[in-house]
C-alpha cells in the first residue's frame, strides 16, 4: 500500500517550527511520506507544492495568530483549485471560537496546543484511508 | 557517613521511578553531600561571578521588572506600556510584529496577515513617534525584541531622542540584535551570515561611540529552548554564539573591553526549578573564564554575564489555564534565585493567544510578590552552598562545556548552524520530550496527568481587524507628505555605504530621519547583502 503524503507547512512569517518539525516527525515515524516546506510560505506556495507532490494532507502550522487568513485562503485555493480532497489540517495557537469559523471554511480539523501526536495520527489514517 | 556507604544502604529500598533525571536528562542522586561540592566558590560580585554580577545584588536593586508587550497599532501598545508602567513595571520592552522583525512594511504582500499580530507595526519614524508618546526616554530603559532590522530600529529610537532634544548617552534600554539564533531557533532573518554579523559590530562600534549605556546585543537562548533544547544545550548554544559575536567585533577591529562590557544575555527559566537555579550561575561562570582567558578582558564588566530571564512559554498548557499562574511562579522563582537582572513572567493565557489587560496584570503581580513578600531578595545567592545546587551547577558547567568544544572542533557557532548541527541537536530533544510526555515518563498537569474534560471559558485579546488598513494608508499619506528628494539621496548613500566597509549606522540613522520607511531601508540591504535561504531538515 502506497504511504499516506503528507505536506507540513509554516504559513506566513512565523518562525515557531517546533511544533511543525516535532508533528513531521511523528508522522513520518508512523509510516507516512512527510514534506516539510520550512518558513514563510504564502498560501499560493502551500497549495502550488500540494498540487505538485500529490499530498493527502496538508498540515499548516501558526502560532503568529494569523490563522484566520492563511488557514481560509489556503482552503479557498484548495476549493479553486478543485483539491477538496486533500485533507486540510491546522496546529497552533488557535483560540476556540476560531476552530468553528475555520471549520465552516473549510479546514478539517484543528489541533491546539497540547493535543498528543498520536491522536493526529489516527486521525489522518481515519480520514485518509477511505481514498 | 560516606556517601557512597549511604547509598549502598538505601539501594533496596522501593523508589518511585528506576531512573531519576532533570527536565535535561542529567541523572538525579538520591542524596547530595558535601563530596559532591568543590573548590572556593568566590564572593558575589568577584570573579566568576557565580553567585552573581554584583556583590549586593536584590539588597541594592531590585531586578528591573519587564514585561514584553506590543500588539496592533503604536498607538494601541502605547497604552499598553503606560498600563503597565502605572502598575509598577519598571521598564520596558516591546514586541514587534513579524514584518517589521523581517523588515517588510505593513502594505508588502508578505505582511499580509501579519500586521500588528505578534506585535507592534511599525514602519516608519512617524510610528515610533506614537508608539512612545509622553513616555520619558530618558527614564524608562526600553528593550526592544529586534534582530536582522535592529540597526534600523535602533536609529529610530535615537532619532526620536533627537527630536526630543535628548542626548544619546541618557538613553538606556537593549536591542536583542542576535541573528545567529533566528537562524537556529526564530526564524525572523533577512540576510546570510556574514553581513548580518557585519551589521551587528556595526551597531557594537556605533554605541561605544555614541550610546555608551545601551546593551547592544542580548544573546539570547530562550528562543532556543524553546524550540525545544534543553538546559544544557540553551547554555552551550548561547555562549557559542556569543563567542561569534565576540571574534567578530574583535576582528572588525575593535578591542574586547570597548564592546564587551554592553553584551547582555537572555535566558529562559523553564520548569526544573534547581537545574534552572544552577543553569544561571554555571552560565556567569563559563562567561567570565571565556572572557578572560580566552579573550584576555581586563575589564571586570567585560566578564560579568547580565541576564534578562523570560518564564518559558513552552511550559504553559491551554488546558486548565489558570495553572499557568504557578507554573510561572516557580520559574520567575527560579530566575531570582539565579540572579536575574530583569524579568518577563508570561500571562496564564498565553497558550491560547495575546494577554488581556487583566491577565498581564496578574503576571506582573507575581514579580512582585516575590519581590516584596517572598524574602528570597533580602541575601544574595541564598541557595549557594547547597550540596546538590553546587553538585548541578559543576554538572552543567562540564556537559556545557563539552557541547563548546564539540562547536569549536566544527569550525565555531556560525559553521555549527550553517550545517544544521544546532538546529538538528534542538530537534531531537523536542522530539525526546514529546516521546517522554507521551508515554507519561513526563507528567504535566492537565495534558497528560489529571486532565478533564473542562471546557475553558477564557477571554482572549481580540486584535482590531482594521490595523492592517490603517497601516496602509498612514504609509500611504506618509509617503506623499515626506520629502522625495531627501529620503531617495539617504537610500542612495546607504546604498553605496553598504557596499564599502563603512559602519552603516550614520546612514541609516539619516534615512530614518528622513522618514524613509523601514521597508525601503531594508529592501536596500537585500538588494547588496542579498537573503538567507535557510535548509531545513527533519
Amino acid at each position: 500500500m502506497k504511504p499516506i503524503k503528507v505536506l507540513i507547512a509554516k504559513t506566513g512569517l512565523d518562525g515557531h517550527d517546533r511544533g511543525a518539525k516535532v508533528v513531521a516527525r511523528a508522522l513520518s515515524e508512523a509510516g507516512m511520506e512527510v514534506i516539510y516546506t520550512g518558513l514563510r510560505q504564502t498560501p499560493e506556495k502551500i497549495v502550488q507544492a500540494a498540487l505538485e507532490e500529490d499530498v493527502d494532507v496538508i498540515g499548516l502550522s501558526s502560532l503568529s495568530g494569523a490563522h484566520e487568513y492563511f488557514f481560509s485562503e489556503v482552503a479557498r485555493l484548495l476549493k479553486e483549485k478543485e483539491l477538496e480532497h486533500i485533507l486540510l489540517l491546522g496546529g497552533g495557537i488557535i483560540p476556540k471560537e476560531d476552530i468553528l469559523s475555520l471549520k465552516a471554511e473549510g479546514v478539517d480539523e484543528i489541533f491546539t496546543s497540547g493535543t498528543p501526536t498520536g491522536e493526529i495520527i489516527s486521525y489522518i489514517k481515519e480520514n485518509v484511508a477511505g481514498d | 557517613m560516606d556517601k557512597k556507604v549511604w547509598l549502598q544502604n538505601i539501594a533496596s529500598l522501593p523508589e518511585r521511578k528506576k531512573e531519576f533525571k532533570t527536565l535535561s536528562g542529567l541523572s538525579v542522586d538520591a542524596v547530595y553531600t558535601k563530596e559532591d561540592i568543590q573548590g572556593d566558590l568566590g564572593m558575589p560580585g568577584d570573579y566568576p561571578y557565580t553567585r552573581g554580577v554584583y556583590p549586593t545584588m536584590y539588597r541594592g536593586r531590585l531586578w528591573t521588572m519587564r514585561q514584553y508587550a506590543g500588539f496592533g497599532s503604536a498607538k494601541e501598545s502605547n497604552k499598553r506600556y503606560k498600563y503597565l508602567l502605572e502598575k509598577g513595571q519598571t521598564g520596558l520592552s516591546v514586541a514587534f510584529d513579524l514584518p517589521t522583525q523581517i523588515g517588510y512594511d505593513s502594505d508588502h504582500y508578505l505582511a499580509k496577515g501579519e500586521v500588528g499580530r505578534v506585535g507592534v507595526a511599525i514602519d516608519s519614524l512617524q510610528d515610533m513617534e506614537v508608539l512612545f508618546a509622553d513616555i520619558p526616554l530618558d527614564k524608562v530603559s526600553t528593550s526592544m525584541t529586534i534582530n536582522a532590522t535592529a540597526p534600523v530600529l535602533l536609529a529610530m529610537y535615537l532619532a526620536l531622542a533627537e527630536k526630543r532634544g535628548i542626548p544619546f548617552a541618557k538613553l538606556s534600554g537593549t536591542i536583542q540584535n542576535d541573528i545567529l539564533k533566528e537562524y537556529v531557533a526564530r526564524g525572523t532573518y533577512i540576510f546570510p551570515p556574514q553581513e548580518s554579523m557585519r551589521l551587528i559590530t556595526d551597531v557594537f562600534a556605533y554605541c561605544h561611540e555614541h550610546v555608551p549605556n545601551w546593551n547592544t546585543i542580548s544573546i539570547s537562548g530562550y528562543h532556543i529552548r524553546e524550540a525545544g533544547s534543553s538546559a544544557v544545550q540553551e547554555l552551550a548554544f548561547t555562549i557559542a554564539n556569543g563567542i561569534a559575536y565576540v571574534e567578530a567585533a574583535i576582528e572588525a577591529g575593535m578591542k574586547v573591553d570597548d564592546f564587551a562590557p554592553r553584551l547582555s544575555f537572555f535566558f529562559n527559566s523553564q520548569m526544573d526549578f534547581l537545574e534552572e537555579i544552577a543553569k544561571f550561575r554555571a552560565a556567569r561562570r563559563i562567561w567570565a573564564e571565556i572572557m578572560k582567558e580566552r579573550f584576555g578582558a581586563k575589564d571586570p564588566k567585560s566578564m560579568m554575564l547580565r541576564f534578562h530571564t523570560q518564564t518559558a512559554g513552552s511550559a504553559l498548557s491551554a488546558q486548565q489555564p489558570e495553572n499557568n499562574v504557578v507554573r510561572v511562579t516557580l520559574q520567575a522563582l527560579a530566575a531570582v534565585l539565579g540572579g536575574t537582572q530583569s524579568l518577563h513572567t508570561n500571562a496564564l493565557d498565553e497558550a491560547l493567544g495575546l494577554p488581556t489587560e487583566r491577565t498581564a496584570e496578574i503576571a506582573l503581580r507575581t514579580q512582585q510578590i516575590i519581590a516584596y513578600e517572598s524574602g528570597v531578595v533580602d541575601t544574595v545567592d541564598p541557595l549557594a552552598g547547597s550540596y546538590y545546587l553546587e553538585s548541578l551547577t559543576d554538572q552543567v558547567e562540564t556537559e556545557v562545556k563539552r557541547y563548546l568544544d564539540r562547536i569549536e572542533v566544527m569550525g565555531g557557532a556560525v559553521k555549527a548552524i550553517e550545517t544544521g548541527y544546532m538546529q538538528k541537536e534542538i530537534q531531537n530533544s523536542a522530539y525526546r520530550y514529546q516521546v517522554e510526555v507521551e508515554n507519561k515518563e513526563r507528567l504535566v498537569v492537565g495534558i497528560n496527568a489529571f486532565a478533564d474534560q473542562r471546557e475553558e471559558d477564557i477571554e482572549i485579546l481580540r486584535l482590531d481587524p482594521l490595523v492592517e488598513r490603517l497601516q496602509e494608508k498612514c504609509l500611504r499619506e506618509l509617503k506623499e507628505s515626506r520629502d522625495t528628494v531627501l529620503v531617495e539621496k539617504t537610500l542612495k548613500e546607504l546604498k553605496e555605504k553598504a557596499r564599502s566597509t563603512e559602519n552603516l549606522m550614520p546612514y541609516i540613522l539619516e534615512a530614518v530621519k528622513a522618514y524613509a520607511t523601514l521597508g525601503e531601508i531594508s529592501d536596500v540591504l537585500r538588494n547588496v547583502f542579498g537573503e538567507y535561504a535557510a535548509k531545513e531538515l527533519i
